[in-house]
């Protein structure tokens, strides 16, 4: 009895919080009436990957972290994770320490740590536990939403000393490799917005054709640029409206911001464009400093690209 | 009723109703969310209704712009739609910790303190809509003299609980936040609530509210009561 007590024990003890780590999944629908937006993993095809590597359902929650990410240690039976991204992170068994590869899962044991030192040029990394993380729901999805305090550990990012316990856990080993390079992108595809002619020609003419600086003032609710000013010639306020993620604001002193997963539900700002559905992971993977250019693209050109990006994350699923 | 429709990206559907702001477009809008909720139409992930606006976001892996877009077009809006309209009263505290931006005010509206509190508290809102943070209400019309812009520099943030005043609308932060509201006062009301899943906001769109002035004793002992 008692034995069987400390073999279900099995937890994570999170030495170091990272900067950025958070709980989430698909995310919560149907509530942008109320005010709250789908959160949900950022980069959905690495954590779909991520999952699929230890053999979890795809929606299954997982931890994602931004920069640097935690270092945890594990306390319980065999156990099989995975990373995703383009991250850096070690596993220390016993004495020895190795350098991890993304794309493949791990098998750690009782007392391994592992150490996810950063996301290498990018944002969002994921770590995938092979069981299920016991975690609080609020309609139905444990995504941490931090701005409004909802989701799995009271709505809170992740810190120092906490333990999370795991439940029905998948000891067999589950050896899985995937061969896959994140792609980056520059030029992200962008449909024209409601309020495109808000905007003089010079203004929108720079929009599509310059630089833009992704600026340190980025997070889950919104990315900042900072770049060539785009006139407004119209009125810098529209009547609050609804917002989307990909929308690209620009406020009165012409410097866009695209809304992300966290994103406020209602915004009074012209919307200048959106992001193409089919950009969207790798453009919430840009990380702050990086240039970017906004490429037009027409509706119907979005819809098939976003059609072939979708099977190829389906192909990638299917090759683990 | 609908004057257009064009897509939002590639994922969503953006419905105009118009460019003012009223009672009757607002009530349109707000029939319309709630008969193609009830169509539980496939693809539809979510519904934004504004003052004038409806955002419809869809999944792009089961449905279209154009798909969607003809089944609103051949919606049948149930013009019989009631809604369970409430009444509430929020009460707020506009003492000096509380009313930040009283002041400001004052000079911005060329109006005296207790005329701003007079006109504040002597009429009966609308609630538009909700959004931007969980649960937060904006609410129409005030008078005329009581019209402002925004601040001229946001606050990074703006105290949870906070009454705000912009344009012709009055809001409560329902969590701390950044905003650039004027604002007059506080309230002890947790007008959000996530620990009810089913019915999370006190004030929904076209509940009328209305306010009512409490001292500094009340504030710290409603919580007590």
């Amino acid at each position: 009895m008692n034995i069987n007590l400390i073999m279900n024990n099995n937890y994570f003890e999170i030495i170091r919080a990272g900067i950025n780590t958070t709980f989430q999944d698909e995310g919560r629908d149907n509530l942008y009436h109320i005010g709250i937006p789908f959160s949900g993993a950022m980069d959905r095809r690495n954590f779909y990957l991520a999952n699929k590597l230890v053999n979890n359902v795809l929606n299954a929650p997982i931890v994602e972290f931004a920069y640097q990410g935690p270092q945890l240690k594990y306390v319980g039976d065999k156990l099989n994770i995975s990373v995703t991204g383009d991250v850096v992170f070690k596993i220390k068994k016993n004495d020895t320490e190795i350098v991890g590869n993304c794309y493949e899962s791990y098998q750690i044991e009782n007392g391994d740590e592992i150490n996810i030192l950063s996301t290498n040029k990018s944002v969002y990394g994921y770590l995938a536990i092979g069981a299920e993380i016991d975690l609080n729901y609020q309609w139905k999805s444990c995504s941490i939403n931090t701005r409004a305090k909802i989701g799995s550990n009271n709505g809170n990012k992740l810190t120092d000393g906490q333990k999370f316990n795991l439940l029905n856990i998948n000891t067999k080993q589950n050896k899985k490799k995937l061969n896959y390079i994140n792609s980056k992108v520059e030029n992200l595809r962008i449909i024209k917005g409601t309020n495109f002619d808000y905007f003089s020609l010079e203004g929108a003419k720079n929009f599509f054709s310059k630089q833009f600086i992704v600026s340190k003032l980025s997070d889950r609710m919104g990315m900042r640029l900072e770049g060539p000013k785009i006139e407004n010639i119209v009125n810098s306020n529209i009547k609050s409206e609804g917002l989307i993620k990909g929308v690209i604001q620009v406020p009165a002193d012409g410097n866009p911001i695209i809304m992300l997963s966290d994103h406020g539900t209602i915004g009074g700002y012209p919307k200048i464009g959106v992001v193409a559905s089919v950009d969207y992971d790798r453009l919430v993977q840009i990380s702050p400093g990086s240039k970017i250019k906004f490429q037009e693209i027409e509706l119907s050109d979005a819809e098939t690209l976003f059609k072939l990006y979708e099977m190829e994350t389906q192909n990638l699923l299917s090759q683990i | 009723m609908i004057k257009n429709i064009s897509n939002l990206g590639d994922a969503a559907v953006y419905c105009d109703f118009g460019k003012e702001v009223n009672k009757e477009i607002n009530s349109n809008v707000i029939k319309y969310f709630y008969s193609i909720r009830n169509q539980k139409i496939k693809g539809i992930n979510n519904l934004t209704p504004s003052y004038n606006k409806l955002i419809i976001s869809f999944d792009l892996k089961l449905t279209n712009f154009k798909e969607i877009k003809k089944k609103i077009e051949n919606l049948n809006i149930n013009e019989a739609f009631v809604q369970n309209n409430k009444k509430i009263t929020i009460p707020v505290c506009c003492e000096a910790t509380f009313g930040l931006d009283i002041d400001i005010l004052e000079k911005k509206l060329s109006l005296k303190r207790e005329k701003i509190l007079e006109n504040f508290f002597n009429k009966e809102y609308f609630c538009y809509m909700t959004g931007f943070i969980a649960g937060m209400p904006f609410l129409g019309n005030l008078n005329k003299n009581m019209h402002t812009k925004r601040l001229e520099t946001p606050r990074v943030r703006v105290p949870k609980g906070s009454v705000g005043i912009t344009e012709q609308f009055a809001n409560i932060y329902t969590f701390e936040s950044p905003g650039g509201w004027n604002i007059i006062g506080n309230t002890p009301v947790e007008v959000f609530d996530s620990g009810n899943e089913k019915d999370p906001n006190m004030i929904s769109p076209g509940d009328e509210v209305t306010f009512n002035e409490i001292s500094l004793d009340e504030y710290k002992s409603y919580h007590e009561q």
